[in-house]
């Protein structure tokens, strides 16, 4: 049996089967982004000999009804590949009342009770509200954005994760009005010479950032679809205040577990109280042996669909397939859609430094310029390849980041090569497919220890 | 390990060396006027150079450069002969100038005539087509390829790699003579030569008119004007890429085949190809072969061929006609016989070992030019590199052309790295292998309603607990960025089940590769559903 509820946003907004991947994640982020590389597009076009107007414009509307429509069919798909594996599924929200035993409301409220032998929570997360005056009634979240009924126009997002950064990525891309507002640091845990790379990238191409400003209220200037938003910010290093105005206010600064209200305390699941994770074990079980817990409820585990979905696989299959293999976590490989794409796997440069000391990592890296940057007239010395190599193990690599187009699609093999045991060597050794923006990495050379200058100088 | 008959010619051509007494030209442009000076010749430190690099495209350039690297004194030399059309171009070879990179760069305009269509889904306010203007495309293209020429003729300058513009062949195996576009001789000698001149465009010798009309991708990518109407002829990857990025542009294109597709390559991912850029606008003239080419008044060109499965001829109109029936390698005018250097008796290429020595000990070949080696510019970069590396660096590596990545970019791309179906068939009988498969829908595709149809992945694996993937095929968007990371997993000996401990990244197409389970042998559907 399966129970799924969304409780609608402080804003209304809700949606079907499918959980945030489907309905306000991956899916639809992936689709705008695409949106906005696709403007990009028409503007490489040109100097390509594609021959239309200079101007075009676009239409929110068309596109988030288009996409709408693939998560509807996401939606009814899940729902019958469910119908198909006779499982039940219930529109209802579940909390536990003692052990073995769940009520579940539905939208009407009518209370249902289920008993099981084994019991999985995979309730997810939603995302955080700044706690400020004004932030529920008038800011939306990447929770509204995606199905927003009108173009949010002149746009404020607050938050320096990768949620804000693809989301201002792809406002932008699309020709809006911008900024982003950050506290301190960008893409916090990520590798933090690429954030900044990305930062910059986006600040190049007409993104304004905020940096070391925290909203303090947000008030309604002008109802509307959309509306007019004054927003008061103040500076994290000193007294000074700025206000704006904007049509919107998207907040991003992060994402609180559904493990609140679901009575865990009835039948003393721990949780982290903080944060509201679950810790498990290497099996994803908590501390209740026949309740278990998988994906972005975890504590120390990966928010990622790829990850969720190959921990509650292999979860079925050790508890009804008689099977032993456990989710492996090692090495998850990632990508960040912000207008120029980050892949990653393993290791970031400070964490490699960290872990086994600067002495004992060669980190090899070089910039790119992608063939088709080059009569489209890009920017060189842009794009961006690095490798971190632990010398006490064969030059083993243990951190792989590429910046670049297609990122995503270049760094799943390489991640697959981790897992096999890459080493600098068999990179080496390894001829490149010509021409790719990939291949850089059987041909990179230069080191950051040797100081050399990485600027290409063509070909 | 070099084979008797090259061990044979290098002892005779060693012995020749000996008895020979030879004379030198100084080169023209010297103050003192042009006398024969007797030089002891076939000793080490006789010679002007240390080596001698005969062709400025992908490998000897690498190889030229690399040698430099060691303090070496490097000479190459590099020739142009202009195509039957005329067309000719600057340093960097056949990559550079009329291969990877015009190709690419032409594959990506039409893309970016697909990514026009798909705007429009995505709400930009753009008519779902547009004209397209050659000229803008081409010139741009061009200048592109006029700032690699010159980029090469600065690295080449950097490290003082002395460049002559001259069509070399062999006087004695120790100098190789030149002229000058101009006319001026220039003699050159070296310890060691590697030969690196590579191929050129093959004309059909049976058809009439084939060289007065018709053109090769030597003409294409030079182009100043569109080639409009156009009928490709061959089933390359050469014929194919050039088909699809024309049909891209909005020309008519017909590609006309003699029998199956890309050669060599897994037939099923070849017939996908070809059935993607069908239902995409080329059309197929197949089982045909040409007979001859006539030009009419106003330039057309009137083509007739045989039709072998309707059994008659036919005819047709076009405005450009381009062949891509192979590849011939340049080692006709370098008087190869004169030294003993020995080439495969069918394909007329070099003859090598695996250290890429030719039958003459200091005499060497890289790239396209040499027999069983894969036509590719990397291979050819690291080929030079080692050999470089080899001759005066101390190293003792060799190539490993095993499992080298490839990537076709046709419309739809498609990239592989391994054995092909029917080859691991061969070698291991069909029941030693596992072929994985699945048929996928790159989420871009949805929102546009693109026809995935042939979207497919294919990863042929060894049979039994170990699993090692043999081979991998990938069709779809971006092939060749999706396939160079598994290439490295295939060098790292990856097996089936590595590939499915790995994350997939979501979302994209290459995650596709970490979700095949559905066993060709189970006989279940391959299409994959879902989020």
């Amino acid at each position: 049996m399966v129970l799924d509820f969304v409780k609608p946003s402080p804003l209304g907004t809700s949606w079907g089967l499918g959980g945030t991947c489907v309905n306000v994640g991956c899916i639809p982020k992936k689709l705008m982004h695409q949106a906005a590389l696709l403007g990009q597009a028409l503007k490489d076009s040109r100097k390509f000999g594609w021959e239309y107007e200079e101007q075009v414009k676009h239409n929110w509307e068309t596109m988030t009804e288009a996409i709408q429509n693939h998560i509807c069919s996401l939606n009814w798909g899940y729902r019958v590949t469910l119908r198909e594996k006779s499982v039940t599924y219930a529109n209802s929200y579940g909390e536990f009342v003692e052990h073995h035993k769940i009520k579940a409301t539905n939208r009407k409220g009518q209370e249902t009770f289920y008993t099981a032998g084994k019991f999985v929570i995979a309730t997810g997360e939603r995302p955080r509200y700044l706690g400020i005056p004004g932030d529920k009634e008038y800011c939306i979240t990447s929770d509204d954005l995606f199905s927003l009924p009108y173009c949010p126009g002149k746009t404020l997002v607050v938050g320096a994760s990768y949620v804000a950064l693809e989301c201002a990525g792809f406002l932008a891309g699309i020709g809006l009005n911008v900024t982003v507002m950050v506290r301190s640091i960008l893409l916090r845990g990520f590798d933090q010479e690429i954030a900044e790379k990305i930062g910059a990238y986006m600040e190049l191409n007409g993104v304004k950032f905020l940096r070391k400003y925290i909203p303090v209220k947000i008030q309604l200037l002008e109802e509307g679809t959309p509306g007019r938003l004054k927003v008061v910010a103040q500076s994290t290093e000193g007294s000074e205040t700025v206000e704006e105005e904007y049509n919107t206010v998207l907040l991003a600064i992060g994402r609180d577990s559904c493990t609140r209200k679901m009575g865990l305390e009835k039948v003393g699941v721990k949780i982290n109280e903080k944060t509201g994770k679950i810790p498990v074990n290497d099996e994803e079980q908590t501390n209740v042996p026949y309740i278990y817990a998988i994906g972005d409820v975890l504590e120390d585990k990966p928010e990622l669909t790829p990850v969720a979905i190959r921990a509650g696989k292999l979860l079925a299959r050790r508890l009804f397939g008689g099977r032993l293999e456990k989710c492996d976590y090692i090495n998850v490989p990632t990508t960040v859609f912000t207008p120029l794409e980050y892949g990653c796997c393993g290791l970031s440069e400070e964490k490699a430094m960290e872990l086994y000391k600067k002495d004992n990592i060669e980190v090899y890296h070089t910039f790119f310029w992608p063939l088709e940057w080059t009569v489209a007239g890009r920017e060189d010395n842009t794009c961006f390849g690095k490798i971190i190599c632990n010398k006490r193990d064969d030059n083993r690599v243990i951190g792989f980041h590429v910046l670049g187009p297609s990122a995503g699609e270049v760094t799943q093999g390489f991640a697959a090569a981790m897992k096999c045991g890459l080493t600098k060597q068999l990179l080496d050794d390894t001829i490149g497919i010509h021409p790719t923006c990939g291949e850089i990495f059987t041909t990179m050379e230069i080191t950051k220890s040797s100081g050399l200058t990485i600027s290409q100088k063509g070909c | 390990m070099v084979a008797p008959a090259v061990a044979l010619a290098a002892a005779s051509a060693a012995s020749r060396r000996s008895w020979r007494r030879l004379f030198r030209w100084r080169a023209p442009g010297s103050r003192a006027p042009c006398r024969p000076v007797c030089t002891a010749r076939g000793l080490p430190g006789g010679n002007e150079y240390d080596l001698l690099v005969i062709g400025g495209g992908s490998g000897g350039l690498a190889c030229a450069k690399e040698a430099a690297d060691f303090g070496k004194k490097v000479a190459i030399m590099d020739y142009v002969v202009p195509s039957p059309r005329g067309t000719s171009w600057g340093l960097g070879g056949t990559c550079v100038n009329v291969g990877c990179i015009p190709k690419k760069l032409m594959h990506q305009a039409a893309l970016l005539g697909g990514a026009l269509e798909d705007a429009h889904h995505y709400g930009w306010d753009v008519a779902p087509s547009a004209p397209h203007n050659w000229q803008q495309m081409a010139t741009a293209v061009q200048n592109h390829i006029k700032s690699l020429n010159w980029g090469h003729r600065v690295q080449l300058q950097e490290r003082n790699v002395k460049y002559f513009n001259i069509h070399g062949s062999f006087v004695d195996d120790h100098t190789v003579r030149g002229f000058t576009k101009a006319g001026k001789e220039t003699l050159v000698t070296a310890d060691h030569i590697v030969l690196a001149t590579g191929g050129r465009p093959r004309y059909p010798e049976d058809v009439e008119g084939a060289k007065e009309y018709g053109i090769t991708s030597d003409d294409l990518f030079w182009l100043k004007k569109s080639p409009g109407k156009t009928l490709v002829v061959g089933a390359s990857y050469v014929s194919l890429e050039c088909a699809g990025f024309l049909t891209g542009f909005g020309l008519d294109t017909t590609v006309m085949m003699r029998s199956i597709p890309l050669r060599g390559f897994d037939q099923q991912m070849a017939l996908l190809v070809t059935d993607y850029m069908e239902s995409h606008g080329t059309k197929f003239l197949k089982y045909c072969t040409m007979r001859k080419l006539e030009k009419f008044e106003d330039q057309r060109l009137q083509v007739t061929w045989h039709n072998h499965e309707v059994g008659r001829e036919e005819t047709g109109v076009f405005d450009t006609v381009m062949w891509a029936v192979g590849r011939v390698p340049e080692t006709r005018h370098l008087n190869l016989e004169k030294v003993g250097v020995t080439l495969h008796p069918d394909s007329q290429k070099i003859l090598v070992s695996a250290s890429e020595a030719t039958s003459v000990a200091h005499i060497y070949a890289i790239g396209d030019i040499t027999e069983g080696r894969p036509e590719l510019t990397p291979t050819a970069i690291m080929a030079g590199k080692l050999l470089a590396r080899r001759l005066f660096g101390h190293s003792a590596e060799l190539m490993d052309y095993d499992n080298v990545a490839t990537t076709v970019f046709t419309p739809l791309e498609y990239g592989c790295v391994g054995l092909s179906e029917e080859e691991a068939e061969r070698r291991y009988g069909q029941e030693g292998i596992e072929v994985y498969h699945a048929y996928y829908k790159p989420l871009e595709f949805t929102v546009t309603e693109r026809d995935s149809s042939q979207c497919y992945i294919k990863m042929v694996c060894l049979r039994g607990e170990d699993q090692r993937i043999l081979g991998l095929h990938f069709l779809g968007p971006n092939a060749g960025e999706v396939i160079q990371g598994f290439a490295l997993g295939i060098k790292c000996g990856a097996t089936y089940s590595q590939m499915k401990k790995t994350v997939g990244i979501h979302p994209t197409s290459a995650e596709e590769v970490t979700k095949l389970w559905i066993t060709k042998r189970s006989g279940l559907p391959a299409t994959v559903t879902g989020c």
